[in-house]
């Protein structure tokens, strides 16, 4: 049967069970909302999204409502944008006044709401929220004082992330989002994954914000600084400066770098094929010796910190390889070092991710050498953003630059590690050529790629047959886990990455993201990969030259010392 | 874990998210609080994240997160009280002992509670000390009846 319902005087088709904020949407209606998480089931209870139900005459949250026929909707009538600007000032009533100071001054959507619905006077006035700021974390910031308690960080750490270290806690007015206990962050289970920050509608939560940290190091003449940036951040960013969304600017970024002061630029991917080179070599060792299989990939700290706290006895099967950001940190530090002749004290190392939990793995004990960290300071995707804009860079009158040798060149297959499936992909195509000493017909493994949440496909390898699992959200890995520890042993290889789509979805990308827009930086890595010519991680000429000079072979002492390291089992509050 | 929340989980073998608020119940009629280490290990038995546990305790007024004090004191804040003044009596309270609701001082002496009405309406406003009720307080009478159980305590 078909549903019609009748919007602002438009007749209007629906699907059956579907809510009436979807129809108003692909009908191009916008309707605020704000406890609402497209994709996850409507929980009702912020009321912004209210609009008339003129046959019972009532106000219905349309994001929860189900069409039905023969409705008869108003969405913007004068009593619904009343009421929608009631709560908006209700919000405000007990909420700092703290915008010209506030890290989403510009894109906060309550901010966007007071705008929108012409707040423009203080008609509620409510006791202020005194609560102080969670800063324990190395990665992510709490206000609660700025939180509107919406519960879409409570939503998407459970649901999207299964870790649920945050959740309301106290009632009534005094209800607040925290963390168990009231204790901060760092004794959490919080895996750093940034993804609350991505849904967070105000500035209650952001990243901890290493900007100082670098502006002191470019301005120390005795500091060499140096930067490196992740496979996604050049298709992640185009769209910021009012470029074509989605679209490759790694060129421009290199020059915007060296404008800003930064002495080498240096590509992450280039980590990635070192990454591909040690962790193809330690999947074939564990096949022949059938020992701790499946291997799992260990590039995302998120998901590493989730299985020191969540699952440590499959802390055997990660792999040892250091992520591409920690390999490029240590060879920075030690090849690169000694073939300028610097001492390595005297390098600033920052990286460019976009990811919060990169701060995170940065400081981690295992990650330094002597006392030295492999990288001093990282900046999410936001912060780069903004970074360029405080040095005051046209990013469309710049002439596009090459990175800096020797982490400047990549392969596509270092390139697709920025999308979930990518280094899968990437670790297959090498292996592949490692074990039969031939290339892949076939470089692309469709089956791997795109948004799904769980992907898997069986590959024949010469006379083997190896099963290949990715996944992405670390509630989807749990699935694929449990099986795992129930005995299910066909998969030799997981790709496991914590955010939504991979790395292109990470917590430390522009904020207010949609599905669209990641969806676009995958096609892009996509798209580089098809029409580069340079597909495996083998065949990058600069990691060659690395070997041959300095690391000898994969798996070999110098790679031990400095692109391998352990995990262990994490006492957090569960 | 401790072993009286051990006895009581054993009960509840089996149990899902359904029985937190009994077994919550149940281990504050014993231990008369509930502690970080008892609600984690409510969380472990019935697979809950601890942060839920403790949201769902901490919606409840009933629960407490601080051993009573070796004297507690409960405010009533029913109506016969509140006209008589009892917000005042217990602000005096708070200030006086440096603690909120539901909390004990530091030195473990003294903790407090709000109760509805106690059936004493004659003696408004009224608090009750372990027990002992004391009638018609004032903000001055409040702090020689505490500083009567601090002596008391000395002694
Ligand atoms: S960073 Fe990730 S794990 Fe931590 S609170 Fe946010 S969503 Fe949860
Ligand atoms: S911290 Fe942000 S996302 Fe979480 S409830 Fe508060 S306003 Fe909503
Ligand atoms: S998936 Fe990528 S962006 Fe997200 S936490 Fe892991 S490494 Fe960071
Ligand atoms: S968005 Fe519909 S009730 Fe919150």
């Amino acid at each position: 049967m078909n549903i019609t319902i009748d919007v602002n005087g438009t007749k209007m088709e629906a699907k059956k069970g579907e809510t009436v904020l979807n129809v108003l949407n692909d009908n191009g209606i916008q309707v605020p909302t704000l406890c609402h998480i497209k994709s996850m089931f409507p929980t009702g209870s912020c009321r912004m999204c209210v609009v008339e139900d003129i046959i019972s005459d009532k106000l219905i949250t349309s994001c929860s409502a189900v069409a039905e026929d023969g409705m008869k909707i108003l969405t913007h009538s004068p009593r619904v944008t009343e009421a929608r600007k009631v709560i908006v000032e209700l919000l405000l009533s007990n909420h700092p006044d703290d915008c010209l100071y506030c890290v989403r001054n510009g894109n906060c959507e309550l901010q966007g709401l007071a705008e929108e619905l012409c707040v423009t006077e203080r008609r509620i006035q409510g006791r202020k929220n005194k609560l102080p700021i969670d800063n324990s974390s190395v990665s992510i910031m709490r206000d609660p004082e700025k939180c509107i308690l919406c519960g879409r960080c409570v939503r998407v750490c459970e649901e999207v992330m299964g870790v649920a270290c945050i959740d309301f806690s106290k009632r009534g007015s005094r209800t607040v989002v925290s963390t168990a206990f009231d204790k901060g962050m760092n004794t959490s289970s919080c895996v750093n994954c940034g993804q609350c920050i991505m849904v967070c509608p105000t500035g209650a939560l952001t990243e901890q914000n290493h900007f100082t940290g670098i502006r002191e190091a470019l301005t120390d003449p005795s500091k060499t600084v140096v930067v490196q940036y992740a496979p996604a951040i050049s298709v992640s960013i185009a769209e910021e400066f009012g470029m074509e969304p989605g679209i490759d600017i790694a060129g421009i970024m290199n020059a915007a770098l060296r404008k800003i002061g930064f002495d080498y630029v240096f590509d992450t991917s280039f980590a990635a094929d070192l990454t591909i080179m040690e962790e193809s070599n330690e999947l074939i060792k564990r096949i022949n010796e059938n020992r701790n299989l499946p291997l799992i990939t260990s590039c995302c700290p998120a998901w590493v910190k989730y299985a020191e706290e969540f699952v440590p006895e499959l802390l055997p099967n990660i792999s040892t390889c250091k992520s591409p950001q920690q390999m490029a940190g240590a060879i920075i530090k030690s090849y690169f070092a000694k073939q300028k002749n610097i001492s390595k004290e005297d390098i600033y190392s920052v990286s460019i991710m976009p990811c919060t939990a990169k701060k995170f793995e940065a400081q981690r004990e295992e990650m330094t050498n002597k006392g030295i960290s492999d990288v001093d300071a990282v900046l999410t995707t936001r912060e780069f953003v903004k970074f360029v804009k405080l040095f005051g860079i046209n990013m469309h009158e710049i002439e596009s630059e090459t990175a800096d040798s020797p982490l400047g060149i990549r392969t596509t297959a270092g390139k697709i590690f920025g999308a979930s499936g990518g280094v899968a992909e990437a670790a297959i195509r090498t292996a592949y050529y490692m074990l039969t000493g031939d290339e892949l017909v076939q470089f692309k493994i469709p089956e791997l790629r795109g948004f799904k949440g769980q992907k898997e496909t069986r590959l024949k390898i010469g006379d083997l047959e190896i099963g290949v699992a990715v996944v992405n959200g670390l509630a989807n890995a749990k699935k694929l886990l449990d099986e795992i520890k129930a005995g299910r042993d066909d998969i030799h290889f997981i790709e496991i990455m914590a955010c939504p789509g991979g790395c292109v979805g990470g917590g430390g990308q522009p904020v207010n993201m949609d599905e669209k827009a990641v969806k676009e930086r995958i096609k892009s890595l996509y798209r580089i990969d098809d029409t580069e010519s340079i597909k495996v991680s083998h065949k990058n000429p600069d990691v060659i030259i690395l070997y041959n000079e300095f690391l000898g072979k994969p798996l070999g002492k110098k790679s031990h010392e400095l692109l391998h390291t352990g995990f262990k089992k994490r006492e957090v509050i569960i | 874990m401790n072993d009286t929340t051990e006895q009581i989980l054993v009960k509840y073998k089996n149990a899902d998210r359904d029985s937190l608020i009994p077994i919550l119940q149940e281990i504050q009629e014993v231990e008369g609080w509930l502690s970080e280490k008892m609600l984690t290990s409510v969380g472990r038995h019935l697979d809950m994240p601890v942060s839920k546990v403790y949201g769902v305790a901490t919606f409840y007024n009933q629960f407490r997160f601080q051993p009573k004090g070796r004297f507690h004191i409960q405010v009533c804040r029913g109506t016969a009280c509140h006209v008589l003044g009892s917000a005042t009596v217990l602000e005096e309270i708070k200030k006086h002992l440096k603690i909120d609701v539901d909390e004990t001082t530091k030195d473990g002496l003294f903790s407090l509670e709000i109760v509805a009405c106690i059936g004493t309406c004659g003696l408004a406003p009224v608090i009750n000390i372990n027990g002992n009720f004391h009638a018609r307080v004032t903000t001055d009478s409040l702090r020689d009846i505490i500083e009567s159980y601090r002596v008391q305590n000395n002694n």
